[in-house]
């Protein structure tokens, strides 16, 4: 039997009545650990979230919304703002004491500001051992020094999408595993007029995720455990050498690329491999015309380097509470009951394999299986790295990469507007300036 | 006539003190300015001494902004994009815009038409023409890249902007698309003030179409050139929306204006300070263009043709 979207719905009614009887005392068995959250009187709730890239995703978390509110009586009210603007909204938030009461942000946000945000250690403990575990790169971005101060909440998994005919084409069965195959791939398919891209220009997510995978699957580093600058390193080099040497496979035009420029060249088949996010394929799927695309099209996770184990990047989200929220229990229990399993999954399954759990549990989540595609982006939240690694995050790992110094750094190597050598020195020096204040 | 010999009242003397009624007439202008131009401008300049992040406050830091701005390859880059980029696209508005003005001075038919149709890409909003130029120099789908090819001239898509000069050329082209307009209608409205009648009288006295321009055109249009030349330097120094949408400063940094590093380095990278500091890094490079204008333009010798 295969559980699908009503088994789960039938199955969420009865977790809701037991939900419902564990806010009155009435604790089941199962969830003996659990803290409860007792709404003050008369809480209202604001929830600052970004703009969602798939309407079901909003949908769902609008809909478990509702049922929190049916439940407690707190009404909660959700502002969006585009994903860019979410960082400046939440940090001014913070710190002047008034606004949203939670937010959901992107990457390190809550490490900006970690002393403005309630301690959620209690409810981060409760539901990783109820949940089967945090996975450690994202529980990364929601801790600081050992308490929570967010709630992991999603990877958006990025993973490889390529036309699986102009593979075969290549004289590839199967797609390479390792980085030395993966060049060899991407030679092949130049050579066949098939070419893949990558971004190389200031694509925020995109160019992010690729410099990232770069560096970390060859074993290069911005910095170290203490937050010292180590980008310059034998292992850099390394990485920017396999980056040139990819670079000369690729579609002309990639440093020029943002985040849209590569699902564009992808869904006119001018690419025939790149890196992106499942929407990638449902932009294919929706249309009519792009059928034989979207039955060419397979994912796959970007290939394992040197280091020998799959490392990305990936977009990370968290969700936390201000201090100067006046319902902390409310928003504690808001909290508490979007993470709970049949919310989660109702949640997962509405953002169609683009948000990838915090929680291994919610690993066998059927959207998973319904559709190949997903699979490699069911491994997002596994592979992840926080972007400031091995560092402390916070001000400095968010000024590296808004400053686009990795990207950057690949970028001028591969147009061969300086030196590997160079390149590395000049994002050393750059990456100094944040981390070496 | 009992009110000429009451001594007049307190108030009724300030009303007629011209010194005191004129304050009075500047205040709210006054109060204007120093609200919303005096106070967030020393707010900048203060912010740029500062290691202000977005949403904490920073402690006084001296020049030390400035001093790892000074060593910073980025910023120089962008300094040195950011005066190519005014320079070449001023003097191509300029010269493409006094052009075009003195075409539409002259009777052509449907001038009223023309005229109007001139004004389009200044009416569009930058973003939209912005988006429009950044398909038309996609990497893949340039209409330019792909009229060539049909037309067998070029093998391979131009790389409009993933090549760094390819990109400023770029940029700076779809800069003087848009700003043309401006420029044109401006000096057109000039030119239509010259009296035709000096234009005759030098026909009279034989001269030349040259002659009439470099001798009676020119200097009668100087003020407005100084004028409309001072906006338009200061708009495409400031020049943001149409770099944010085409290539963000790509390909590394090449494109990067001192008002698009200051945002990605203020606003998304969360550096208040620093933003401010490359921000206040522009307004030595505004005030030399506007006491230009003022001391050097507005010259009556100048205007008159003459040399100092």
């Amino acid at each position: 039997m295969t559980i699908n979207r009503r088994h789960l719905l039938g199955a969420s009614a009865g977790l809701v009545a037991a939900a419902g009887l564990n806010r009155f005392g009435l604790t089941p068995a199962f969830a003996q650990a659990a803290p409860t959250y007792k709404p003050e009187a008369g809480a209202k709730l604001r929830l600052l979230r970004w703009v969602p890239f798939v309407p079901a995703e909003e949908a769902a978390w609008l809909a478990n919304t509702k049922k929190f509110s049916d439940a407690t009586g707190v009404e909660v009210r959700i502002d969006k703002e585009s994903w860019e603007d979410v960082r400046p909204k939440a940090a001014v938030a913070a710190n002047v004491g008034s606004g949203p009461d939670m937010v959901m942000s992107w990457f390190d946000d809550p490490q900006q500001y970690p002393d403005k945000l309630l301690d959620v250690t209690e409810l981060g403990t409760y539901l990783g051992g109820a949940h089967g575990g945090w996975y450690p790169g994202l529980e990364g971005y929601a801790k600081r020094d050992g308490k929570f101060i967010a709630l992991p909440l999603c990877a958006i998994g990025n993973a490889i999408v390529y036309r699986d005919s102009h593979m075969k084409a290549a004289g590839f069965s199967e797609f390479p595993k390792d980085t030395a195959g993966f060049l060899e791939l991407c030679k092949a398919l130049h050579a066949k007029g098939t070419p893949a891209g990558f971004p190389h220009g200031k694509a925020v997510g995109d160019g992010n995720n690729y410099a990232h995978w770069l560096l970390w699957s060859h074993g290069g580093k911005m910095v170290d455990e203490s937050g010292k600058v180590v980008i310059n390193s034998p292992e850099t080099l390394a990485s920017v050498k396999y980056a040139q040497e990819l670079y000369k496979t690729f579609i002309p035009g990639t440093e020029s690329w943002q985040d849209v420029n590569n699902n564009r060249a992808f869904l006119a088949g001018q690419v025939s491999l790149t890196a992106n996010g499942v929407s990638v394929y449902y932009a294919a799927k929706k249309d009519p015309s792009m059928a034989a695309i979207a039955e060419d099209m397979r994912s796959v996770n970007l290939p394992i380097g040197p280091i020998g184990q799959s490392v990305e990047l990936h977009q990370a989200s968290t969700l936390s509470i201000f201090k100067h929220t006046k319902f902390p229990e409310a928003a504690k229990a808001y909290l508490q009951f979007m993470y709970q399993a049949d919310n989660m999954n109702a949640w997962i399954e509405g953002a169609s394999a683009y948000c990838c759990q915090p929680l291994k549990e919610f690993a066998a989540n059927p959207v998973w299986k319904s559709n190949p595609i997903h699979e490699a982006y069911a491994k997002a939240s596994g592979s992840l790295r926080p972007n400031g690694y091995a560092g402390p995050l916070g001000t400095a790992s968010a000024g590296v990469m808004a400053d686009y110094v990795l990207v950057d750094m690949y970028a001028t190597a591969v147009t061969a507007q300086m030196t590997p050598e160079d390149a590395i020195a000049q994002a050393e020096k750059r990456a100094n300036r944040y981390y070496n204040v | 006539m009992t009110a000429t010999t009451k001594p007049p009242s307190a108030l009724v003397a300030l009303t007629r003190n011209n010194t005191f009624l004129g304050f009075m007439f500047l205040l709210p202008a006054a109060v204007f300015l120093l609200c919303f131009l005096t106070y967030p401008l020393g707010l900048g300049v203060w912010l740029g001494f500062t290691d202000a992040k977005i949403g904490r406050d920073g402690v006084f830091i001296g020049l030390d902004n400035y001093k790892a701005l000074a060593s910073d390859s980025v910023f120089w880059m962008a300094v040195y994009n950011t005066v190519l980029y005014t320079f070449i696209a001023s003097v191509l508005k300029f010269g493409l815009g006094l052009w075009l003005a003195l075409i539409l001075n002259e009777n052509l038919p449907f001038k009223s038409f023309f005229r109007a149709i001139i004004l389009l890409p200044w009416v569009v909003p930058t973003v939209l023409s912005a988006l429009a130029f950044w398909w038309i120099y996609d990497a893949q789908f340039s209409i330019l890249s792909w009229s060539l090819i049909k037309l067998g001239l070029i093998d391979t898509p131009i790389n409009f902007l993933g090549d760094p000069n390819n990109a400023r050329a770029s940029v700076i082209a779809a800069n003087v698309w848009r700003g043309i307009p401006f420029v044109a209608i401006s000096l057109l409205a000039g030119l239509q003030t010259i009296p035709q009648s000096l234009h005759e009288a030098a026909s009279l006295d034989g001269a030349t179409g040259w002659q009439r321009f470099r001798f009676i055109t020119l200097p009668m249009l100087t003020p407005i050139i100084a004028v409309v030349m001072t906006f338009s330097v200061l708009f495409t120094f400031t020049d943001f929306q149409l770099i944010y949408v085409l290539t963000k400063g790509g390909p590394v940094n090449a494109t990067h204006l001192m008002a698009t590093l200051s945002f990605q380095r203020g606003i998304p990278g969360g550096q208040l300070g620093e933003g401010a500091a490359i921000a206040v890094a522009m307004i030595p490079f505004l005030l030399a263009s506007i006491l230009f204008s003022f001391f050097g333009l507005q010259r009556r010798k100048w205007q008159q043709g003459g040399q100092d």
